[in-house]
């Protein structure tokens, strides 16, 4: 015996070890649920933090744009009866006002991580006969380069620009027969046009963004857009991206300018995302009470196959509480092997599915990782969840009354 | 005249106490039990020995009258004292043996003595070995229970029994179950505990020849003592 355990811990093992087999199949239970449950856990998170990266990859998580122009019926509802129509405006303003100003007011605040201003707008690209429209992104690279990672993603050519570079996306470039080092012409609508060099192709796995995006340093495109010294935007990115809702409230509450949070712009893929969260929890929820159920009605079995050894141990003075615990003890037991098992059991399916849910190309299609802290988590959650479980059977053999047990 | 390790004064028990089914099964039981005496409890099944012997051994309670054990009045005591001064005081030895069956020879005769102090030490080991050698079963120390004979396994929980040091040894028909042979055997094992330590022993028995070689024979019918010379 074991000088280090206590009675509980000693007795328990040993009444596991000796049921063996009805051990071994708990064991085996729990142990699947656990692999379930983690290997859920490490999918949902892989394809949720790629979905993520991909949405991240191409926008900011908080864009400051000027103030809309709202039109402002003379007649008050209310004070008469009137028809009348009220017809949006046409938005005038298409730069952010005193945008040096608000630039170093961001910078200075400590939940925001990068501040990249940039002048937009449409523009039409010409090569030859061949016109496409597309829109002109004039950016600091040092800054947009933080949240748009285009210096991995250049298939050719270099991310440096000049003020003559441009960079085209991948899609762009197969349409107008475009390589390295040609010279285009940019001409916007109103007259301003420029014919810049080729710098780099870039393909940011986003089709939209590949055939509409031209990238050139700021001063450049406001020369061409004639906004000259002007910005239409201020990108954000921050410490914490969830906290983009707030962030963006209090720049809208403070400056004259609207902000737009990621969150919002793209509501529809947080409620899947929240979605597959909730219908996970449900099945993590089930899967979790059937084992603790499957733990339960073990050791029910067991306190009825042991009330004769339960009077024994009362008779020679073990209390109930020590009888109360030795059933909880088998069920923490139990929780752990099983989850031990389990986490490895995931482990594996997890080397499965590396190996076989892969793009055409060899690729995997997103990484998945068990994180160690998760293994540890499992470990204590299943212990505990096996102890919550023996709670029942070990309240009633805790309760067994000796002289009957004895009998049997 | 020695000193009672053991007394009882009106001890009455009752089962379905106030419905149609009410049974007094007990009617007012006196008697005592002496530091090193060896004491038959004989009588007719349902004459109320086994309930006697419960109540004896703190697994039940009386419905009235008192028990004292060691001087220590039982009545006062909660459940978790009664638990304990029966881990100290009472030693059981059953019909059927009753060793836990997950643990060896020896780990058995522990068990009293861990399930009081939490933890397994030197001491504890050594006072089982002690135990064994005693009733020659040291080369089967580290069998477990399914593999030892009825009669083996009866001499681990008379040694069991007397792992704690009781002052009193309860044994309800230690030899019952056994041939003749093992039968002579442990009741002479008992016997000769009893005269080396001054362990006081209640024996329930139907065995009249074992009964005779007792120091003193507590009858019992319907629920009362009617002979105890």
């Amino acid at each position: 015996m074991d000088s280090h355990l206590p009675f509980e811990v000693i007795a328990a093992i040993r009444f596991l070890r000796e049921g063996l087999v009805q051990t071994l199949l708990i064991v085996v239970g729990v142990a699947v649920g656990v692999s379930v449950i983690v290997f859920m856990s490490a999918l949902l998170n892989g394809v949720q933090s790629n979905i993520l990266n991909r949405v991240l990859s191409t926008q900011a998580q908080v864009v400051v744009l000027p103030r809309k122009d709202v039109s402002r019926p003379l007649l008050k509802d209310g004070a008469a009866r009137v028809i009348r129509v009220v017809q949006s405006r046409t938005q005038r303003q298409v730069t952010v006002d005193q945008w040096r100003k608000l630039r170093d007011s961001f910078a200075r605040t400590a939940s925001i991580d990068v501040v990249s201003p940039m002048a937009s707008g449409p523009v039409f690209i010409v090569r030859g006969s061949a016109t496409r429209t597309v829109t002109v992104t004039g950016i600091e690279p040092e800054h947009y380069y933080h949240f748009v990672a285009i210096p991995d993603d250049i298939i050719a050519g270099t991310s440096r620009l000049t003020g003559q570079d441009i960079l085209l996306g991948k899609d762009l470039t197969e349409d107008l027969g475009i390589k390295i080092g040609d010279r285009v012409l940019l001409r916007t609508a109103s007259g301003g046009a420029d014919t810049l060099n080729v710098a780099g192709i870039f393909d940011l796995g986003n089709k939209g963004f590949n055939q509409r995006t031209v990238i050139t340093m700021l001063n450049t495109a406001q020369n061409l857009l004639g906004t000259v010294g002007e910005v239409s935007s201020i990108d954000l990115t921050l410490k914490d991206p969830y906290t983009a809702d707030e962030v963006a409230d209090t720049i809208g509450a403070v400056h004259p300018v609207e902000a737009d949070s990621w969150i919002r712009t793209n509501a529809q893929f947080f409620t899947a995302m929240r979605t597959q969260t909730i219908s996970f929890s449900a099945i993590r929820t089930s899967v979790g009470l059937s084992v603790a159920l499957g733990i339960a009605s073990v050791l029910v079995v067991s306190v009825v196959q042991r009330s004769r050894e339960i009077g024994i141990l009362r008779a020679m003075g073990a209390g109930q509480g020590q009888i109360m615990r030795l059933f909880l003890v088998q069920g923490g037991i139990v929780g752990l092997i099983g989850s031990i098992l389990g986490s490895a059991l995931a482990r594996g399916f997890l080397v499965l599915w590396q190996v076989f849910a892969r793009n055409p190309d060899g690729t995997p299609f997103f990484a998945v990782e068990i994180p160690p802290s998760l293994y540890v988590l499992t470990a204590v959650l299943a212990t505990i969840c096996g102890v919550l479980a023996a709670a029942v059977p070990a309240l009633r053999a805790s309760r067994l009354d000796p002289v009957v047990a004895i009998r049997g | 005249m020695a000193e009672a390790v053991l007394s009882l004064q009106g001890i009455r028990k009752t089962y379905n106490a106030g419905t149609e089914v009410e049974t007094e099964v007990l009617h007012g039981i006196d008697m005592a039990l002496f530091k090193g005496e060896f004491c038959a409890l004989i009588g007719p099944s349902g004459s109320g020995k086994s309930t006697l012997l419960n109540i004896i051994g703190l697994l039940d309670r009386p419905t009235s009258g008192s028990l004292a054990i060691e001087g220590h009045d039982t009545g006062r005591l909660d459940d978790r004292g009664l638990t304990q001064l029966r881990g100290h005081s009472i030693g059981f030895v059953f019909q059927y043996h009753h060793l836990i069956p997950a643990f060896t020879a020896q780990e058995n005769v522990m068990m009293p003595l861990l399930v009081q102090r939490g933890f397994p030490d030197a001491a504890m080991q050594a006072r089982a070995e002690e135990l064994l050698a005693q009733v020659g079963l040291t080369r089967w120390r580290n069998n477990k229970a399914m593999s030892m004979s009825g009669g083996q396994q009866q001499r681990v929980a008379i040694a069991r029994a007397l792992a704690a040091n009781p002052a009193i040894v309860l044994a309800d028909e230690p030899t019952g179950n056994l041939d003749t042979k093992s039968a002579e055997t442990v009741f002479g094992m008992m016997r000769d505990v009893n005269l080396a330590s001054g362990t006081s022993f209640l024996v329930v028995t139907h065995n009249m020849a074992l009964a005779k070689r007792c120091d003193r024979i507590i009858e019992v019918v319907d629920g009362q003592i009617v002979a105890s010379p």
